[in-house]
C-alpha cells in the first residue's frame, strides 16, 4: 500500500517546511522543550492514564485499594486458571535448584548467572525461548560508557527525571552502576554492538537523555542481545534445561509458605506439569496484549501479564502499575503494520515530529509520556492538526527524510534497515517519504515490588524485568529497559542460586494460597467466570468461535 | 480517540477499512478459507478461526517463529514468507513450518581458538554445501545465505557475521537445503565470534567498569540519593545537554561528576 494521493498531498506540506527545519537543527536550534510544569499539564490533559476512568481499585489481595488499569484488575479479580483440588503433587515432573519463569532477556540473564553459580536451572517459557519483548527491542540499551562526557551520575538524573522522580532510588543506583558491566558482559558474549573501527561503542541520544549513551546493534538491538543470550543458554545443556511451550500457571509454595516451584501447562498436550525448585525467578515480562484502553500494542504475542497474577496470588504487592507506557510512535499507516513500533532512534537522530501543516508542535525528544500526550493532543478535536488516513484514523508525521539531509544520503537505509525493509514491502521509501505515526501501547512501567537483588516479600521468589516495578517510576526512558532486564536478571539469577544453595528440597508443596485467594474473592462478592493468568490473547474470529463445539472423545 | 482499536485484531482490520471487505480464498494446509484480501497470513489464519500456540511469536517480523511456505497455482515455485509480515495472495496454498530440527554445536565462546577453521571445526558439514542457492531463495529476510555459507567455508568469519546480521533464525533455509546444513547456527556462531574475538573491544568501556569497581561514583550517587525533590528537580533541569549533531570530541563544561 504506497501512500495514496491524498496522503501524498499532505506530504508536500512536510516537504515545504523541511529545509528550514534542517537548517535550524544544523544551527543547534531546537523546538523548545516543555517545562516540568508544562509537562505535567500536558499529561493531565491528554495522557490516557489521566482520563477519569483510567484506573480502577483492586478489591482483593495485598494491594487492595490500589487503582490500576481496569484490564489488569480484571485479571486479578478472576479465579485461578487451575482448581487447586485437582492438582497432585505425588509425582514431580521436573526438579531444579532454580526455576526461571519466562524466556526473555531477564529470564535468560537470570538462568545464565544462576547456572554460573553452579545451580541446576530450568527455564520454563510460554512460547519458544526468546519469543519475547526483548527480541523486539530495536532502539538500544543505555549505559554511561563514555568516560569523558558521561557517568552513572548523569544517567541517574536522567532516569529519575524521566520517571517524574517517583523511581526507587536504590533500584536506580543499581541500574546505572551496573550498566557498563552489563555492556561488557554482553560484548564478551559476542553481541555485535555498532562500533567505530577502534572498537569504541557508537552511542546516540534517546528521549530524555542528557548525554549520548544509547548503544545499539543496527536497529535490532534487542534481537541481537536475545539471540546471543539464547545461544549461550544452549551452550549449557548440562546445567540449564529449557521447557518451551510450557507457561507457568501458578506458583507452588511449601509448608512454610516459601516459593517452591510452579505448575506449568503443556500447550501441546494440555496437561499440567509440576516443577519443584528451591528458588523461583519470575521474569514473565509485560502485558501489552491485554490491550489497555483498547489501544493497539507493540508487544509480542505472549505479553499477557501472567507473572503479575501468579505473584499476586502468592501475596506479592504490585507497584507503579497505575501508569502504562504508550510509545509515541506506532505505525498507523499502512494498516497491516498497525501498532508496530517505529524506534525512538529516529527522533534520537534528529527526526522532527510534525503535524498536518508540516509544523513542529513538540520537541522530538520529550520523555515518552509527554511526547505521546502531545501527539494525542495534536490529533484531538482541540487542535485538529492530525493527518487523516484513508482508513479513518489520524496520525502525525515522523520526518525521516530529513535525516538524509542531516547525516547524508543513504543514512536511513543504513541505520534503520529493519524499518526500511518493512515499509519497502508496502512500496513506501522512508528515506524519501515521512512515516505516519500515533501512540501505541508499549510498556508496563510497574509490576511486582522487588529489591535490587531481586528479592520480593515472598521468600524464595525473585523478580526481574518488565514484570517488576520501581526501576522506572512512572515512566521508563528508552534504552533503560533492555538495561533493566539484563542488570536485574543477572542479579536475580545470582540471588536465587545463592538462596537455593542454602535450602533443602522443599516439602509439603501446596496451593493453599489459591484456596485463600478464592475465598477472598467469594467474601468480597466478586462473582466471575473469568480465569487468570491469561496465557494467550484470543484473536480468533468471533463468528467462528460462536460455532466452535467440543466433540467428545 | 481515533487510533484506538478494539482488542480483537482481526476485527480492527475488518472495521478499519471501508465497509466493503473483499474476501479471497486461501488454502491452509489444503483447506480452503475465504479471508479479507488485505490481511497478513497470520491475521488471515486467525480470521479463519485458528488460535496460534505455535508459529506465532513477536508478530513483528523479528522472532522467526512464523516461517511459512506456499505455492501459487500458476507457478511451480515454492515461495516463503513470515506469516506476520506477508499479505495473503488469492489461491495461495500454504503451510507454516514453525519448527525444524537442528543440532546446535556446544562451545565456550571465550575459549574458542579463532582462525579460518573454527566454524568448520564445529560445523564440519559446511563443506557439503553444493552452492545450489536454494537457501538464498528461501530466505524471507532476503539474506544472501549461500554467500555467507561460502564465506563460512572460506573461514571469513567477519563476512558471515556481516551478511547474516538480519537473520531471524526462522529455519526455512535449513528446511530446504539439499546438503542438510544448519545455516543460521553457523551464522550466529560467526556473529558471536566476530563480536567477542574479532571486533576490537571497547577500551572506554573497560576503563569505565574499572572506575565503577574502584567505587569512583559511589559518593556522587549516594549524594544524589539523599537529595530532596526540589534539589533533584533543580539538578535535573540544569543538566547540560550533549548536542544532537555528532561530535566525538564534545566535552561538558562541568566535568565534576565524570
Ligand atoms: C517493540 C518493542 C521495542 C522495544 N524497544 C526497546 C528499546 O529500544 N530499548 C529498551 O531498553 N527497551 C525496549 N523495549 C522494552 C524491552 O524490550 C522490554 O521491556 C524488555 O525486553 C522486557 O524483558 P523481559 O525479559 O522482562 O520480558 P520479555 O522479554 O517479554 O520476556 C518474557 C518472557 O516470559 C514469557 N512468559 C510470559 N508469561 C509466561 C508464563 N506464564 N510462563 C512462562 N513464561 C511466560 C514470555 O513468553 C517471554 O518469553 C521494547 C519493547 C518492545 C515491545
Ligand atoms: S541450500 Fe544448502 S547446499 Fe544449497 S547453497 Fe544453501 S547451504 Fe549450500
Ligand atoms: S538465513 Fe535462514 S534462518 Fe536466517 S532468516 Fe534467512 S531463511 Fe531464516
Ligand atoms: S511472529 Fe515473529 S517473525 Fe512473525
Amino acid at each position: 500500500m504506497p501512500y495514496p494521493q491524498e496522503l501524498k498531498d499532505y506530504i508536500k506540506q512536510v516537504e515545504s517546511t523541511r529545509p528550514e527545519r534542517v537548517e535550524r537543527k544544523r544551527r543547534g536550534e531546537e523546538f523548545a522543550s516543555l517545562s516540568l510544569d508544562g509537562r505535567e499539564e500536558r499529561l493531565k490533559s491528554y495522557h490516557p492514564d489521566y482520563k477519569d476512568d483510567a484506573l480502577r481499585d483492586i478489591r482483593v489481595g495485598v494491594s487492595k485499594g490500589y487503582g490500576i488499569s481496569p484490564e489488569i484488575v480484571d485479571t486479578l479479580e478472576a479465579r485461578s486458571r487451575i482448581d487447586p483440588d485437582r492438582i497432585e503433587f505425588d509425582e514431580v515432573d521436573h526438579e531444579a535448584d532454580v526455576l526461571v519463569i519466562g524466556g526473555g532477556g531477564a529470564g535468560g540473564a537470570a538462568a545464565l548467572m544462576a547456572a554460573k553459580q553452579g545451580a541446576k536451572v530450568i527455564i520454563a517459557t510460554k512460547l519458544r525461548l526468546g519469543d519475547a519483548n526483548t527480541m523486539m527491542a530495536e532502539g538500544g540499551i543505555q549505559a554511561a560508557s563514555k568516560i569523558h562526557s558521561d557517568s552513572p551520575y548523569w544517567h541517574y538524573l536522567d532516569v529519575m527525571g524521566g520517571g517524574h522522580f517517583t523511581n526507587d532510588p536504590d533500584l536506580v543506583k543499581t541500574l546505572v552502576s551496573q550498566a557498563p558491566k552489563v555492556m561488557s558482559w554482553l560484548e564478551g558474549l559476542g553481541a555485535m554492538f555498532s562500533k567505530d573501527p577502534d572498537g569504541s561503542l557508537r552511542t546516540m541520544h534517546g528521549g530524555g537523555t542528557s548525554r549520548k549513551r544509547m548503544h545499539y546493534a543496527g536497529d535490532i538491538t534487542g534481537a541481537e542481545i536475545m539471540r546471543t543470550i539464547r545461544d549461550e543458554i544452549r551452550n549449557h545443556p548440562e546445567r540449564i534445561e529449557i521447557l518451551e511451550f510450557s507457561p507457568a500457571v501458578e506458583l507452588i509454595l511449601d509448608e512454610n509458605g516459601v516459593a517452591s516451584g510452579a505448575v506449568l501447562y503443556n500447550l501441546d498436550t494440555r496437561e499440567y506439569v509440576i516443577v519443584r525448585a528451591k528458588a523461583v525467578v519470575m521474569a514473565t515480562g509485560g502485558s501489552g496484549r491485554l490491550h489497555m484502553r483498547g489501544f493497539m500494542t507493540t508487544n509480542h504475542y505472549g505479553a499477557t501479564g501472567d507473572g503479575l497474577v501468579m505473584a499476586y496470588h502468592a501475596g506479592v504487592p504490585l507497584v507503579f502499575l497505575h501508569s502504562v507506557q504508550y510509545h509515541p510512535t506506532g505505525i498507523v499507516f499502512p494498516e497491516q503494520a498497525e501498532g508496530l513500533l517505529i524506534t525512538e532512534k529516529f527522533r534520537g537522530a534528529g527526526a522532527n515530529v510534525v503535524n498536518v501543516d508540516g509544523e513542529q508542535f513538540v520537541y522530538e525528544r520529550e520523555p515518552r509520556d509527554v511526547e505521546a500526550a502531545s501527539i494525542i493532543r495534536e490529533c484531538s478535536d482541540d487542535m485538529h492538526k492530525g493527518v487523516p488516513t484513508p482508513t479513518g484514523k489520524v496520525g502525525v508525521w515522523l520526518d525521516s527524510p530529513m535525516l538524509e539531509m542531516l547525516h547524508g544520503p543513504g543514512y536511513v537505509r543504513k541505520e534503520f534497515p529493519g524499518k526500511y525493509i518493512l515499509f519497502r514491502r508496502y512500496n513506501i521509501d522512508v528515506a524519501k517519504e515521512p512515516m505516519l505515526i500515533y501512540p501505541t501501547l508499549h510498556y508496563q512501567n510497574g509490576g511486582v515490588e522487588f529489591k535490587p537483588d531481586g528479592a520480593t516479600v515472598l521468600d524464595g521468589m525473585y523478580a526481574a524485568g518488565e514484570v517488576s516495578g520501581g526501576v522506572h517510576g512512572e515512566n521508563r526512558l528508552m534504552g533503560n529497559s533492555l538495561l533493566d532486564v539484563t542488570v536485574f536478571g543477572r542479579l536475580a539469577g545470582e540471588s536465587a542460586a545463592e538462596y537455593a544453595s542454602k535450602r533443602d528440597l522443599p516439602s509439603g508443596m501446596n496451593l493453599d494460597h489459591l484456596r485463600k485467594y478464592h475465598e477472598e474473592l467469594d467474601k468480597t462478592g466478586i462473582e466471575t467466570e473469568r480465569v487468570a493468568p491469561v496465557i494467550l490473547p484470543d484473536y480468533t474470529n468471533p463468528d467462528v468461535k460462536e460455532r466452535q463445539v467440543v466433540i467428545a472423545p | 480517540m481515533v487510533s484506538q482499536t478494539i482488542p480483537v485484531e482481526v476485527i480492527s482490520e475488518k472495521s478499519g477499512g471501508s465497509a466493503e471487505v473483499t474476501l479471497v480464498p486461501i488454502h491452509v494446509m489444503g483447506r480452503r478459507y475465504m479471508v479479507p484480501s488485505d490481511l497478513t497470513i497470520m491475521k488471515a489464519m486467525e480470521y479463519a478461526g485458528y488460535q496460534f500456540t505455535r508459529g506465532c511469536g513477536c508478530r513483528g517480523g523479528i522472532c522467526g517463529a512464523c516461517g511459512t511456505v506456499y505455492r501459487l497455482p500458476d507457478s511451480h515455485r515454492v515461495e516463503v514468507a513470515l506469516a506476520c509480515q506477508e499479505i495473503v495472495k488469492p489461491d495461495m496454498f500454504l503451510s507454516q513450518l514453525p519448527f525444524f530440527p537442528q543440532n546446535k554445536a556446544v562451545y565456550c565462546i571465550e575459549e574458542l581458538d579463532v582462525d579460518e577453521g573454527t566454524l568448520a571445526a564445529l560445523y564440519p558439514e559446511i563443506f557439503k554445501c553444493i552452492g545450489c542457492g536454494t537457501c538464498t531463495r528461501s530466505c524471507p529476510q532476503d539474506i544472501e545465505v549461500m554467500d555467507y555459507m561460502a564465506a563460512a567455508i572460506r573461514g571469513d568469519i567477519a563476512r558471515v557475521a556481516e551478511l547474516s546480521f538480519d537473520c531471524v533464525m526462522c529455519g526455512l533455509c535449513i528446511a530446504r537445503c539439499p546438503a542438510e546444513e544448519a545455516q543460521p547456527l553457523v551464522a550466529i556462531l560467526a556473529r558471536r565470534i566476530y563480536g567477542s574475538h574479532i571486533a576490537p573491544r571497547a577500551q572506554h568501556l573497560q576503563e569505565r567498569v574499572q572506575q565503577i569497581d574502584d567505587g569512583r561514583f559511589e559518593d556522587d550517587l549516594n549524594e544524589l540519593m539523599k537529595k530532596d525533590l526540589v534539589e533533584l528537580k533543580e539538578l535535573y533541569v540544569g543538566r547540560e545537554k550533549e548536542p544532537d549533531m555528532p561530535d566525538p570530541n564534545w566535552r561538558p563544561t562541568d566535568s565534576s561528576y565524570l
